[in-house]
């Protein structure tokens, strides 16, 4: 079991300019574990204080927003690949 | 130094000048802040009063580069009595903000697009590019012609014909994208990512939306500087809406009107309803939906400013309708046939749901209120498709024509003396 995840230009100052990932995750939760233990700077990025997803914050499953799929607790299946995609992101100056 | 700058609309950490939409601290996006003090002697009604008749008489209140000259008569719209429509919807103080006729492409997004490329090119891009529903590409299209840029025009493959013709006919390259605006959106958001070009409602996004403002300021100085009691506003990203109230806030804050509450209505298609669902539903988060309507304009299931747009109408006391296709159809019609204008399917979405709050009891009829028709019937007649039949042709004799004229009348005219 493997997906892939996908970092936005505006996060990859927190990864050390890591844009793409390989791991095991099974699901939402699982995957931003990986990524606080991974990218600790990250964390506070991704979730606001209560650890809900922040509000601004979208994830994508093989282009299809998680919301479609059931919301944050869709099982992902092996090969998915996940977007972490600001709603008004984009940039390049 | 410039007079606004970028502020996070969250945590509101300030961000300078430059083509970016969100905080890199919270995701939260970025909202041009003035210095309010520093433009009020200039921004007055009688300064404004001897100024062209176009958007840039509000020049103080816009994200301008310093030095910036205008090549188009942007905006100023009329602001119409509509007395045959209001006695339809049973009131007789109701207006129409027509931006049907904006300059140069017959829609609101005239606005937006004038202010993006004014800082497309303080930002020294020479391509100019954006995700569309159809009206924001024709635009860009056209202003890019006008204004020395190369566009890239990314649309939902089954947009209307003619709104993507009249991007094309501007030489700007269109890309159709087999998906919905909301998949084209994110594609953007990523194209953004790897290329260095001025996406007007992706990076470029705060700048842009300030050039809605100019609706809620022509609303504002057309009625005599005062404000309406409510406004009805069709919502797609939920954009507009926040920036009319903001326009009024900042008369408001600059002592152009007198302060006072402005109810602000939404209006969306029943079939891409996510901010109207949210507030019927009571609730401040958007859930996204998948649009199924030929409102093509409005069909946005993931709205940008949704969660703004929710709560300027929650805290306004105003409210959010929303109506089916052929009801918008219908209004269409009903707003062809009693003012004299013709507007896209958007603009019958927001006469349709204007009746629904009239008829509910939630505007009432003594009170001013103005509906904003943000685009033109040209672009979507598609919409009408199969409502008026084909006139069988006549030769062209008199008697013919009145055999015809017998035959048509088949109600009995009543000759008034």
């Amino acid at each position: 079991m493997s997906i892939t995840v996908q970092i936005p230009t505006a996060l990859r100052r927190h990864t050390d300019g890591v844009g793409k990932l390989d791991c095991s995750a099974n699901n939402l939760g699982e995957l931003f574990s990986v990524l606080d233990q991974k990218f600790p700077q990250l964390k506070p990025h991704l979730r606001d204080e209560a650890g809900q997803i922040r509000r601004f914050l979208n994830v994508y499953v093989n282009e299809e927003d998680i919301r479609f799929l059931g919301g944050p607790g869709y099982t992902f299946q092996d090969g998915d690949e996940i977007l972490l995609v600001p709603s008004i992101a984009g940039g390049r100056e | 130094m410039a007079h606004y700058e970028l502020r996070c609309r969250e945590c509101g950490k300030a961000w300078g000048n430059q083509p970016r939409s969100i905080c890199d601290e919270c995701f939260s996006p970025l909202e041009v802040g003035y210095d309010y003090d520093a433009v009020r002697a200039e921004f007055t009604r009688e300064k404004i009063a001897q100024r062209p008749p176009n958007m840039w008489r509000y020049s103080e209140l816009l994200p301008l580069p310093p030095h910036f000259h205008p090549t188009l008569p942007v905006g100023f719209t009329p602001l119409l009595s509509a007395p045959n429509l209001g006695k339809e919807l049973g009131t007789h103080k109701l207006f129409i903000k027509n931006d049907a006729v904006c300059l140069p492409t017959l829609s609101f997004k005239d606005r937006v697009v004038a202010v993006a490329l004014s800082q497309a090119r303080a930002f020294g891009f020479d391509t100019v590019s954006c995700s569309s529903t159809g009206n924001l590409a024709n635009s860009v299209a056209a202003q890019a012609a006008r204004n020395g840029f190369k566009a890239w025009i990314f649309i939902p493959a089954d947009l209307e014909p003619a709104k993507i013709l009249n991007t094309q006919v501007y030489g700007a390259r269109v890309v159709r994208i087999a998906g919905s605006y909301d998949q084209v959106n994110r594609l953007c958001s990523q194209i953004a990512d790897e290329h260095r070009w001025g996406f007007v409602n992706v990076n470029l996004r705060p700048y842009y939306a300030e050039g809605s403002k100019t609706v809620g300021f022509e609303i504002a100085e057309q009625l005599g500087w005062r404000l309406p009691d409510n406004v009805v506003v069709p919502m797609a990203g939920g954009s507009l809406i926040t920036k009319i109230k903001k326009a009024f806030d900042e008369l408001i804050t600059l002592g152009l009107v007198e302060p006072k509450p402005v109810k602000f209505f939404g209006a969306q298609a029943s079939g891409c309803s996510p901010i109207s669902t949210a507030i019927k539903t009571g609730r401040a988060e958007i859930e996204p939906q998948k649009p199924a309507t030929i409102a093509r304009s409005l069909a946005i299931g993931n709205p940008a400013d949704g969660h703004y747009a929710i709560k300027a109408i929650t805290k306004s006391g105003g409210w959010s309708e929303d109506v089916s296709d052929p009801e918008l159809v219908d209004s269409i019609q009903s707003l062809a046939e009693t003012e004299g204008i013709f507007t896209e399917t958007a603009g019958g979405v927001t006469v349709g749901c204007a009746r629904k709050l009239y008829r509910e009891g939630r505007i009432a009829p003594d009170e001013t209120t103005v509906l904003c028709i943000t685009g033109n019937g040209l672009k979507t007649t598609d919409a009408l498709a199969g409502e008026y039949t084909a006139e069988t042709a006549i030769a062209p004799k008199l008697a013919e024509f009145e055999r015809y004229l017998d035959n048509t009348l088949d109600v009995p005219e009543t000759v008034e003396a």
